[in-house]
């Protein structure tokens, strides 16, 4: 198998077995949509992946400014992919403000490749090129693919008859084509996708797909420079089974329909839209055929208590959003935990503070999810790692709100969200249920019965005889459910929403090492999407015979019983963290570690080579 | 309409808890009127739900013996939203105040009416803040005196009906704490009727704004303060009816006339014409009597059932998370 693979040398890759290739534009280019084509392509060639999706805060930014670029970057290969990668082998720049905007991220020697057809005097001048980067010697050290892009995608469409404007608008076709070919990638799900996207307008299908094969064909017939030809990526070795790529808000969004039913309810999904937490609203929306009602309301606050209407009246009620959303409902996240009812809040992290880095990712809303609320209101707090870790994390924290009759955070991110990978297909029906059962026995009925075990007020809905009662936000009474502003038994409500939340910790698993052993000289401790990157540098440093772990923390409130214990095994620990350090402080205070961050917030993931520098450096003081 | 539901009475819907309004307080005199109303509406009682935001009047809910959702400040209308989607077998009350409803969740109740979702809003307008001891409100006159307004009040009120009625409202209604009759009817057509049925109380408070609608609600005064507006007939009030209203056609204004002599050109209430509603709301002392009544009803298309209809529509085959999993590209790997 190996004999047929030409090595990658060429690109200066040669240890590699995986390539990092981005696709950068400007925001009306397309450049999200040749990525998307280009990773369904290469999931079906069978390498491994993982994406990242980069683009503005604007929808559409004046052409050529640098703020307007929209990249896509894909990571894939033979290995074990977690990240979308750190250096970029393969820069498509379809402009001079996607080179000098993403440039610095090249490696040394990589490939870039550039439509010479929009480096314009005019262009140059909005990137703030002085002179013309093809030409002043900005690109040595690395390898130019330089084509005339614009010339060559007018003549590919040129018997359709386009407008020269709609013509150009195929050139990120052309570019996938000729990445295609680059890569052996199969052209015939792209083609499907063009029909399928302009089924309405079938000339400009055609005109597309001739693009995309003119930028393959350009490829197999052009005299390219010295070492630019077909490479071929080793599949990937993983265990068998039907795979698909899923997103994060996709695997998010899925988890709540399987969730529902799971617990047999009806999900009621009340939202307001907001980037990057829409797509959750947009793909709910379009699954009624499921136990699942959507409900775009006018503020962010109506969202939240639209969901704790629906929970009233027996639904489970989900509300979404991200930092400043999120802010906005704390105080229907309190009435859901005082009334005691169930509902789950999804806080899609984006950068912060106020408006923030909307379309950027980043995890500061650590300290808002467990603290941010008036009085003394816990509620559990569950982290997604991975986008298809979102499909068990949404489930799971169905079955934590319904169960314990509690409002339930779910931390994703803007990363997490738009970012995707390729997911084994699980048996759902090998999935556990845990069906909800309404309370409807009137003898002796009053609100305030509770579960023997989780203490868990009974759940019994509108339109049940003799259920009959009333609930609200004011202090009630823990014998008769009855507004109650007696001292002691304010005492006794606050322990017992505090105990319920804190017994959690014995119906959620121990806490596993996601790589590495159990005890050794240094953890390195993780929440939420920094997962792919510590995960690797991990394995890397492992690899070289250090006593490095890797502990993921899925449940932030309460944590698994043993993770005191499990940190004590070690050493050193250390938190990675795309924040100023907020689950550290709470690692800290409650298990009194020595734990030292690495922290990072530029709207940007971790890469991997930055938690390796910063393991190195720990465990180079720990010897020493 | 269920033939078979036990009869009910006020009794039914009375609860154990004390009511704590202050003595005086004409919320007492509604609670009272709408325990009466509910067996008549011949609906099961397990079916009621009333939700109700931050104030005096929210704490109705309480002394209601069906569901009740006592929630937080202005958001009534959005969790009354929600009960119903998730349920639309349910009949929502939404009880709310001139502070809650109109200041804090102004935003909530123009959108709840606009969607037209079928419930009841009652609103208790005392033009006052009264559980947070006095200050004045949105609907509160210029010039009101209060803690937070020592030498009055500079804010111009609002109208709760001209909101509605600029909202989109469907059903807009206005009736007084103590008219017990008046107010059981209009609660019965508003009950009755499908889409959002707004009902505007104007209701004393004794302690922080006595005496506010004295002129309307004093049985000597209210005859010359007060008109009760009902589809078809000509609007007359005063003492022995001699006054009635005319539109002057030139202007699109009312005029108080006598009666005498412009028999012909009185303004017959058309509950069915949005200009005549806005004007008849509109109106107020001291040149014209308050309106009372329906002052306004359309049919139009209802938020829940629209939202039904769509749900059969893509539920006319259940889906299938198994199917939804494996749906799209995949691929095996062996």
């Amino acid at each position: 198998m190996q004999s047929e693979e030409e090595k990658i040398g060429d690109l200066g890759l040669e240890e590699k077995e995986a390539v990092v290739v981005r696709f950068a534009g400007d925001s009306g280019d397309g450049m999200q949509l040749t990525g998307n084509n280009f990773t369904q392509a290469t999931a079906l060639y069978g390498n491994d992946l993982s994406t990242f999706p980069d683009f503005p805060a604007e929808i559409r930014a004046p052409v050529g400014a640098t703020f307007g670029v929209s990249a896509f970057q894909i990571h894939f290969g033979a290995e074990d992919i977690s990240t979308a990668g750190d250096d970029v082998d393969v820069l498509v720049a379809m402009n001079p403000a996607a080179l000098v905007t993403n440039l610095e991220n090249v490696a040394e020697g990589g490939l870039v490749i550039v439509d010479r057809g929009a480096f314009t005097a005019k262009n140059l001048n909005k990137a703030q090129y002085d002179s013309n980067p093809l030409e002043d010697g900005t690109l040595e050290g690395y390898r130019l693919l330089s084509i005339d892009i614009h010339k060559q995608v007018l003549a590919a469409v040129e018997p359709f008859g386009l407008s020269h404007k709609d013509g150009l608008r195929c050139k990120n076709m052309w570019t996938l084509g000729l990445i295609m070919w680059l890569f052996d990638r199969d052209r015939s799900v792209t083609t499907k996708n063009l029909k399928s996207k302009f089924a309405n307008d079938p000339t400009v299908a055609e005109a597309n797909i001739a693009a995309l094969n003119a930028g393959h064909a350009y490829g197999e017939t052009a005299e390219l420079p010295v070492g630019i030809h077909v490479y071929k990526i080793p599949k990937a070795k993983v265990i068998s089974g039907i795979y698909r790529n899923i997103s994060g808000m996709q695997a998010l969004a899925w988890g709540f329909l399987a969730g529902s039913e799971l617990a047999n309810i009806d999900l009621l999904f009340a939202s307001y839209p907001i980037t990057p937490a829409s797509s959750l609203l947009h793909e709910l929306a379009n699954r009624k055929e499921f136990r699942v009602n959507t409900f775009q309301a006018e503020d962010e606050i109506a969202a939240v208590c639209a969901a704790i209407g629906a929970s009233f009246a027996g639904s489970l009620g989900v509300t979404s959003s991200a930092g400043p959303g999120i802010a906005l409902k704390a105080e229907g996240i309190s009435l859901a935990a005082a009334s005691e009812l169930p509902l789950v809040i999804v806080n899609t992290q984006r950068g912060g503070p106020s408006t923030g880095l909307p379309t950027k990712t980043e995890q500061s809303d650590f300290n808002m999810a467990l603290f941010g609320r008036h009085g003394d209101t816990p509620i559990p707090v569950v982290a997604a790692a991975t986008s298809a870790d979102c499909f068990d994390v949404a489930i799971e924290a169905v079955r934590l709100a319904t169960k314990y009759m509690t409002p339930v955070m779910l931390l994703s991110d803007g990363y997490l969200a738009n970012s995707s990978e390729p997911w084994k297909i699980p048996d759902f029906d090998s999935f556990a249920s845990f069906k909800v059962k309404h309370y409807d026995d009137p003898k002796d009925f009053k609100p305030s019965i509770r579960d023997e075990e989780t203490k868990a007020r009974v759940w019994a809905k509108p339109g049940t005889p003799g259920m009959e009662h009333r609930i609200g936000g004011i202090e009630r009474s823990f014998d008769t459910g009855d507004i109650s502003y007696d001292p002691e038994n304010h005492q006794k409500m606050t322990d017992l929403r505090k105990y319920k939340v804190e017994n959690i910790s014995s119906d959620i698993p121990l806490q596993e090492i996601s790589y590495g052993n159990d005890s050794g000289k240094l953890a390195v401790v993780g929440w939420g999407s920094t997962f792919g990157a510590i995960h690797q540098a991990v394995k890397r440093a492992v690899k070289e015979g250090l006593q490095v772990s890797h502990i993921q923390v899925r449940y932030l409130a309460p944590m698994p019983s043993n993770l005191g214990q499990l940190l004590s095994s070690f050493d050193a620990v250390l938190v990675p963290e795309m924040n100023t350090g907020q689950f550290i402080r709470m690692l800290r205070s409650e298990f009194l570690v020595e734990a030292e961050g690495l922290n990072k917030v530029s709207g940007q993931p971790f890469k991997i080579n930055e938690i390796l520098a910063s393991i190195y450096k720990k465990y180079k003081g720990l010897e020493g | 309409m269920d033939q078979s539901l036990p009869t009910l009475t006020l009794k039914d819907f009375a609860t154990d808890q004390e009511v704590r309004w202050c003595p005086g307080c004409g919320d007492f005199a509604i609670l009272k009127t709408i325990q009466k109303v509910m067996p008549n509406l011949n609906r099961p009682k397990e079916n009621q739900v009333f939700v109700s935001g931050i104030g005096c009047a929210s704490r109705f809910p309480y002394y209601m013996n069906t569901f009740g959702f006592h929630t937080i400040h202005g958001r009534a209308p959005a969790i009354a939203t929600g009960v119903k989607l998730a349920n639309p077998e349910l009949d929502v009350w939404v009880i709310t105040g001139d502070g809650d409803g109109f200041s804090i969740g102004g935003n909530h109740m123009m959108h709840m009416i606009r969607r037209n979702v079928d419930l009841q809003i009652l609103l208790f307008n005392n033009e006052i803040y009264g559980l947070t001891k006095g200050q004045y409100s949105p609907t509160s006159q210029t010039g009101t005196l209060s803690p937070s307004s020592p030498a009055g009040s500079i804010d111009s009120p609002l109208s709760p009906c001209l909101v509605s009625l600029g909202s989109g409202g469907t059903f807009i209604a206005r009736s007084i704490d103590t008219e017990s009759k008046h107010l059981s009817q209009i609660i019965e057509r508003g009950s009755k009727h499908c889409g959002s049925s707004f009902i505007e109380i104007l209701q004393n408070c004794p302690i922080y704004n006595d005496g506010i609608f004295e002129q309307v609600k004093n049985k000597k005064l209210a005859a010359d303060f007060r008109v009760e507006v009902n589809h078809g007939d000509p609007i007359i009030f005063g003492k022995d009816n001699k006054k009635g209203i005319k539109l002057n056609r030139e202007s699109l204004s009312l005029e108080v006339v006598p009666v005498a002599g412009n028999e012909d050109q009185l303004l017959k209430h058309d509950e069915r014409n949005k200009v005549q509603a806005q004007l008849l709301a509109s109106m107020k002392g001291p040149d014209f009597p308050i309106a009372v009544g329906v002052l306004y009803k359309e049919e139009r298309n209802l938020f829940i059932e629209d939202n039904q209809k769509q749900l059969r529509k893509h539920r006319s085959e259940k889906g299938s998370v198994k199917k939804l999993l494996e749906s799209g590209d995949t691929w095996q790997v062996k």
